[in-house]
């Protein structure tokens, strides 16, 4: 299995019956294709729709149908549609259960940085601020370390999407959790051993009683 | 509400003018409004929306031909152009928290001076804004925003200019259509009065002052 694979299979099993989802683009666009069949989620479109479904087949795209990233998707049964001030008072009222969204760093308190770094990429925050701000559990999805180097630090040296902490981080090393504002290692994926996540990650992080391995 | 030629519509904005534009990544965007204001070449316009799309595609289109001074949005990253220009020097570029975008416009169209959000507390998005406690926790005054024209794009107008869109399409397009001095719109049908069903009516037709009937 891929990494990028193994953290969406992971992320799935945090959805529950019923919840409405928020996903950023990149790794956690893919955990909308391993939610278990015996539960319902509603994924939710910033730009504006309850419902989204896999992207279009081939010539049945419709241009007035896209996704955050302007990609053409399908909406499910029981899709609704509806403006900008709208999906955004769902996103910051407290509304959307759980929002997926990538880092770039995480620290050992629990703050993300996912939306620039100073002189070489500018992209700007669209919602991630808005989602990280207001969503009731933030889940980041990412690689574990960038070029060799970990992603999981001590401080945040980029600029910070909020100061409200993430509650759960999952990379193909690693399951992290922060009870009490502190980085806990709470699963290690198959094949890796709590020995091998700590040597990949600059953070403090504190080993749970016990560790299990990811049940993807 | 008055149905004019597009071009005389365009020929209606000047130069340096403010805008804000429907679309989100140019799903939305009144696509004939963006290939007039090039054909017309009108320069140094402010946009405001919520990205600049793709190189030559919707609001991606002004800045190739190089049309914008500067730009109120929440997301360049799927537009290498308008980084390139930002970095340039060429293109002002100051970007906000999407939900703090639309609840700006929101406010500007509403007779509201702004809003107080949590969203960019601590971080750099705080810089300069006054900081309001409510109840103990903290929230940014973000002030509304005027344009002198929005440029709106609907699936249907009626006679009258009551509006309805499709899909993902609506955005930031009603929501535009309440904060700017003038409300241009592009619909793709136009249909007789009573079509649209009154409940299903977005933007009512006093908003509206001028139809484009596309194709």
């Amino acid at each position: 299995m891929d990494a990028q694979t193994l953290i969406a299979k992971r992320i799935a099993l945090e959805l529950r019956d019923g919840m409405l989802v928020n996903l950023g683009i990149g790794i956690p666009t893919l955990v909308a294709n391993f939610v278990p069949p015996s539960i319902h989620v509603f994924f939710q479109s910033e730009n504006g729709l309850i419902g989204t479904g896999p992207v279009a087949e081939p010539g049945m795209a419709q241009p007035r149908l896209t996704d955050a990233g302007g990609r053409p998707v399908t909406a499910l049964p029981g899709a609704c549609t509806f403006d900008s001030a709208m999906s955004f008072a769902l996103i910051r009222g407290g509304h959307v259960d759980v929002t997926v969204l990538g880092g770039l760093q995480v620290d050992q308190g629990g703050l993300l940085a996912n939306w620039m770094i100073p002189g070489k990429m500018v992209p700007g925050m669209g919602g991630a601020m808005d989602l990280v701000c207001g969503a009731k559990r933030v889940l980041v999805a990412m690689q574990h370390t960038a070029k060799g180097k970990s992603k999981i630090v001590k401080r945040v040296s980029l600029p910070l999407t909020s100061v409200r902490p993430v509650d759960l981080v999952v990379t193909e090393l690693a399951v992290i959790a922060f009870p009490k504002g502190r980085a806990t290692l709470l699963e290690t994926a198959p094949g890796v051993t709590v020995r091998d996540v700590l040597a990949a990650t600059e953070a403090e992080l504190i080993v749970a009683e016990n560790v299990s391995q990811m049940a993807v | 509400m008055k149905t004019i030629p597009i071009q005389e519509a365009v020929g209606m904005i000047p130069e340096g003018a403010c805008l804000m534009i429907g679309g989100f990544m140019a799903c939305g965007t009144p696509e004939p409004l963006m290939d007039e204001l090039v054909r017309q070449g009108k320069r140094g316009l402010t946009v405001i929306a919520n990205d600049t799309a793709a190189p030559g595609v919707g609001i991606g289109k002004l800045v190739r031909a190089k049309l914008l001074r500067k730009v109120i949005v929440s997301h360049i990253g799927l537009n290498k152009e308008t980084q390139e220009q930002m970095m340039a020097g060429q293109l002002e570029v100051e970007l906000v928290p999407q939900g703090t975008l639309i609840e700006r416009i929101r406010a500007g169209g509403s007779g509201l001076g702004g809003i107080l959000t949590p969203t960019g507390v601590g971080t750099v998005v705080e810089k300069g804004k006054q900081k309001i406690s409510v109840d103990g926790r903290d929230y940014l005054l973000e002030t509304a925003l005027h344009a002198d024209f929005a440029l709106v794009h609907a699936l249907m107008s009626d006679y009258l200019g009551n509006l309805a869109y499709a899909l993902t399409a609506r955005n930031f397009n009603p929501v535009i259509a309440m904060a700017a001095t003038t409300v241009i719109v592009t619909a793709e049908h136009i249909v007789p009065v009573g079509v649209i069903a009154p409940d299903n009516v977005i933007t009512p037709a006093p908003l509206v002052d001028y139809v484009i009937a596309e194709g």
